[in-house]
């Protein structure tokens, strides 16, 4: 079971990638765990956790970072929404 | 109870229609559109590109019409909301709700409404003569979203 991760709007752009599929990192139990591997690649994504008011759902519901994630879980980053 | 993200325009006039339609206890329909300005934050605003994330978009804005009907006796509401590529003057979101009563037809519209600008997953990147700029979160949103914590 692999796990995706989804950036939109303006996170999408500083990554440069609007999706991914990884098997689940070893260690990584919640959001911010993800985050901290994230990091862990260097150049924009050092920055992604930093992002002001970054906002993460899991499995398509909006979370705090301290949410729990495993395999198979749909995990997504974003900045504040602007709609309607 | 009907929630649509699409491309396409819709029409008011038919949409209500089609909301009180066989419907002889609606008493009170209320309706808010927004709609693209053309300027923003002192600057002109020549397009608009709505972007979402399918799939939670939809869970989202049907999780908040459920909210509304259970706070408020409604009687049917449906929100359209668009995506994609949008200039000054067009519509962008309509939220519509029936009731028996003006009153509760009125707050559960200006509800929807307030709960969808703060959480429901839709990002505006605007075009100005200065170049393109994703829209910054308001405050005041969150403010008005607020207002309804129980």
């Amino acid at each position: 079971m692999m796990l995706k991760i989804l950036y939109f709007a303006s996170v999408r752009e500083l990554l440069g990638q609007g999706s991914e599929e990884l098997p689940l990192p070893a260690g990584v139990v919640d959001v911010a765990g993800l985050l901290g591997f994230l990091a862990q690649r260097g150049g924009a994504w050092e920055h992604l956790a930093e992002i002001r008011n970054l906002r993460q759902a899991v499995n398509q519901e909006m979370v705090g970072r301290n949410a729990p994630i495993g395999a198979g879980d749909e995990v997504a980053f974003f900045p504040p929404v602007t709609g309607g | 109870m009907m929630v649509r993200v699409q491309e396409a325009d819709f029409d008011v006039g038919t949409e209500l229609a089609a909301l009180r339609r066989n419907q002889p206890q609606i008493g009170a329909l209320v309706s808010f559109v927004g709609v693209v300005r053309a300027a923003s934050d002192g600057a002109g605003v020549s397009e608009m590109t709505l972007e979402h994330y399918p799939g939670m978009t939809e869970k989202a804005l049907a999780a908040m019409v459920g909210e509304a009907g259970r706070r408020w006796n409604l009687i049917d509401a449906i929100v359209i909301h668009r995506v994609g590529r949008l200039l000054p003057g067009d519509q962008i979101v309509l939220v519509a709700v029936a009731g028996a009563h003006r009153g509760e037809a009125f707050a559960a519209c200006e509800f929807l409404i307030d709960y969808l600008k703060t959480r429901a997953p839709f990002w505006k990147r605007e075009v100005t003569p200065q170049g393109a700029r994703w829209v910054a979160a308001r405050a005041s949103d969150d403010q008005a979203a607020e207002r309804w914590r129980d």
